[in-house]
């Protein structure tokens, strides 16, 4: 009978100790970090987003101005490194990852808290404009601190787009540090499609290319070029272009939301639906390679990662910015209130986190994530330090020997001069729509490119349904012999079971 | 015999299942709840019957519906007309070694199944050329190679436990083979072939991720829902998961009684006649 009690006084304690680990956890957590006086830093960003280290020696990149890049630890680990030597604290990060958008949009709802996160321009825009940000301290933008890598290194022209944009009469830039950005495009292959076709967005409505083009399986992207083919005429109209307020018109027409549009884009989505390979996330690269498809639409960063596997085939493709106008993203480092103020100690936290964007924005430390991830960091280097400069020269500056080569001006991304001679890379004349193009545009591409806006609630609602519209099988498109089938079937059964009964 | 109320290791039944009804308050009943209450109140938390009306009203969404409900008849009938031909010789074969020739038909199990879809995708590009011609044609193909084990194992297990001597009986009393199988074996397999359908018929429903790496670009109920709650439309959503939730629980109740009785009726009327 003893031993029955304590069994049983075994078992409660265990469900209880379960239960309350359950519901303690954050709370527990919290109480070991501050009882180690050990910051812990909570960091969520995209999948794959970030350099893991674990380089091969073979991999080690050394650059023209005498740097060596080598990455040994993730990135992260690293920074808590730096942290305690520069600042004498220590921190922990807990690095996390989300797979879209919305999905970390949803994660924050559901109470998951991070310091800091790392979201594309449109949900930066609705987590600020739902005040859910903390601004970056005047601290963080004091170039004359050599440990503010962030101010002192990013691109002036990713700091300007920052800098000018708003919502609700507060700039980007006070919210928000730029760590990836590119445009979007078209990745064709040139064995079956001109340079011609790929310069529009209507190639995905071209009809002699039936069944051998791919959009992306998300809204925004495939409303996007919903409207660059509905708007196409307007678009490249000569008036339009060299009108003195294009970039403010051309930014209003890409970000048109009218019902009366909303619908005009169903009515030509789903006559695309008829026309496309698929609508693809992830498989688009693939399947250009492969060639099953011959145009994609496609985020610069996996052009050049497609382009870079097509290589490795002995496959050409190449990427074109639609001459309507494309879409400028970038993803960017915000931090939130929620989990800067609900830790023990929110000026440290917001320290470390202000910390580890700087971390990030190192020159080394961008060429190390372009390196591994395969996009276009914001950082650009101070005018005193060349490491990502020489490090693109590196990728994709032409051999001495090479003969046919030309001059691709990149001052407006370095030093925002474009006439900078300093910034000028000389590569093989292909390079003009092949992997340096997409990953750095020319600076004339990039007038006809518009940051593509949130959606407010309303809007949301509309071009969602509109997409489910777009995506589901209509029940009055079921033929009415389908339906006697289907109730002469039913009918059996029926007649079958109760038949039997009775 | 009064069946023990302790296990040898002094532990009684009802803490014994305490593990699995925690799992199960935690996992399935608590969610249930969950989406019960987002399915019938909107977003200021007041209770309507809006997301009900709205998933009626809207032709795309009961036409997803249909489709979804499509797929998974067709998905199911073909895995039932391939799967019971199979089971069937190898239940009644005189192989020595009739768990190897099973095996063989459960390997493809074992292998992981986006990469047997992926292999899939590559062999029907080969013989179709442009796979996104033939959307719903794919998909029941995708569906059926990766769901015809599960329509396989129930039925050859009923058919392997089933009576010989009932068999011999059948025949004994002048009927041929064909008769044998239509008034004897088929309705005393009927337990496993429901079996079946229950494991092949709800997932194919569902399990859009076939669909996406098939090029089907139309959206099933399991996409339908991922789509909602991508657009923060969790009342929408929940609504849609208890809709097909109320499908499979009429689908079970029905299916039951048509076991039910025929079981009973099948053995009562096999030896009575």
């Amino acid at each position: 009978m003893r031993k029955r009690t304590h069994r049983r006084t075994a078992l409660r304690i265990l469900v209880s100790v379960t239960a309350a680990y359950l519901v303690l956890h954050g709370n527990m957590m919290h109480a070991f970090a501050k009882s180690d006086d050990e910051i812990v830093l909570r960091v969520c960003n995209w999948e794959e987003y970030i350099d893991t280290g674990d380089w091969d020696e073979e991999e080690r990149i050394v650059l023209d101005n005498g740097v060596e890049i080598f990455g040994e630890n993730p990135l992260y680990e690293d920074f808590e490194d730096w942290y305690f030597e520069t600042y004498g604290r220590r921190v922990r990060v807990e690095y996390s990852c989300f797979g879209t958008n919305e999905d970390l949009y949803n994660q924050l709802n559901l109470g998951d808290t991070y310091d800091l996160v790392c979201p594309s321009e449109y949900m930066i825009m609705k987590l600020m404009a739902e005040g859910r940000l903390e601004p970056y301290s005047k601290t963080f933008y004091d170039k004359n601190n050599e440990c503010n890598y962030y101010i002192n290194n990013v691109s002036p022209y990713i700091y300007h787009v920052m800098n000018t944009n708003e919502i609700n009469g507060e700039r980007w830039s006070k919210y928000a540090a730029g760590y990836m950005w590119g445009v979007t495009g078209v990745l064709y292959n040139p064995g079956a499609v001109t340079q011609e076709d790929a310069s529009s967005w209507k190639i995905f409505a071209d009809t002699r290319l039936k069944r051998q083009v791919a959009l992306k399986d998300n809204v925004r992207d495939s409303y996007f070029a919903a409207l660059g083919i509905l708007k196409a005429d307007l678009l490249v109209n000569e008036e339009f272009r060299s009108a003195p307020d294009y970039t403010k018109r051309l930014e209003d027409e890409m970000n048109d939301t009218s019902q009366e549009t909303i619908d005009e884009a169903q009515a030509l989505l789903e006559r695309l639906m008829d026309n496309i390979y698929s609508l693809e996330t992830d498989s688009g690269k693939a399947d250009m390679v492969s060639g099953k498809i011959v145009a994609d639409y496609q985020w610069s960063g996996d052009a050049v990662y497609a382009m870079d596997q097509a290589d490795e085939d002995d496959f050409e493709l190449r990427f074109s910015v639609p001459e309507e106008g494309a879409n400028l993203w970038f993803d960017g480092w915000v931090m939130l209130k929620d989990g800067i103020y609900g830790s023990a100690d929110s000026e440290k936290q917001k320290h470390a986190a202000e910390a580890f964007v700087n971390y990030v924005s190192r020159p080394e430390s961008a060429v190390r994530n372009m390196y591994y991830v395969g996009y276009t960091s914001s950082i650009a280097g101070a005018p005193s330090d060349d490491t990502v400069f020489e490090y693109v020269n590196w990728c994709y500056g032409a051999e001495d020997s090479e003969p046919d080569t030309i001059s691709y001006p990149l001052g407006y991304f370095f030093s925002g001069d474009s006439a900078d001679e300093r910034y000028v890379i000389t590569a093989s004349s292909q390079q003009i729509d092949r992997q340096l193009y997409a990953q750095y545009p020319s600076e004339e591409t990039l007038k006809r490119t518009v940051v593509m806006r949130y959606f407010n609630e309303d809007t949301s609602k509309a071009i969602n349904q509109m997409w489910i519209n777009v995506r589901c099988f209509d029940i009055n498109d079921v033929p009415l012999a389908a339906w006697l089938a289907v109730l002469a079937v039913f009918l059996l059964i029926v007649r079958k079971i109760y038949g039997k009964v009775a | 015999m009064q069946l023990r109320n302790k296990s040898r290791f002094g532990l009684s039944r009802a803490q014994l299942s305490l593990p699995y009804g925690l799992f199960l308050v935690c996992f399935v009943l608590a969610p249930l709840f969950v989406i019960i209450y987002y399915a019938f109140t909107n977003g200021e938390g007041r209770v309507t019957l809006d997301n009900l009306l709205g998933f009626l009203e809207n032709p795309k969404t009961t036409g997803t519906l249909l489709y979804s409900f499509g797929i998974a008849v067709v998905t199911t009938s073909v895995c039932l007309l391939l799967a019971y031909p199979i089971a069937y010789i190898l239940a009644r074969a005189k192989y020595r070694h009739k768990s190897v020739v099973l095996m063989l038909f459960i390997m493809p199990m074992w292998i992981n199944f986006t990469l047997r879809i992926t292999a899939l995708k590559e062999i029907l590009t080969i013989i179709e050329g442009n796979l996104s011609f033939h959307p719903f044609l794919n998909t029941v193909i995708g569906m059926t190679y990766d769901f015809l084990p599960f329509m396989i194992l129930p039925i050859y297990t009923t058919l392997l436990k089933l009576d010989k001597s009932l068999l011999e009986a059948s025949s004994d009393l002048g009927a041929d083979a064909l008769q044998t199988f239509l008034k004897v074996t088929l309705p005393l397999s009927v337990p496993g072939i429901i079996s079946g359908i229950f494991m092949v018929f709800l997932p194919s429903m569902t399990n859009y991720v076939v669909l996406d790496m098939l090029y089907n670009s139309t959206y099933i109920m399991g996409s339908l829902i991922g789509a909602y709650f991508a657009a923060y439309d969790w009342h929408g959503g929940s609504m849609i998961s208890l809709v097909l939730l109320m499908i499979i629980l009429v689908f079970t109740l029905f299916t039951n009684r048509y076991a039910d009785e025929d079981a009973g009726n099948g053995r009562g009327g096999v030896v009575s006649r």
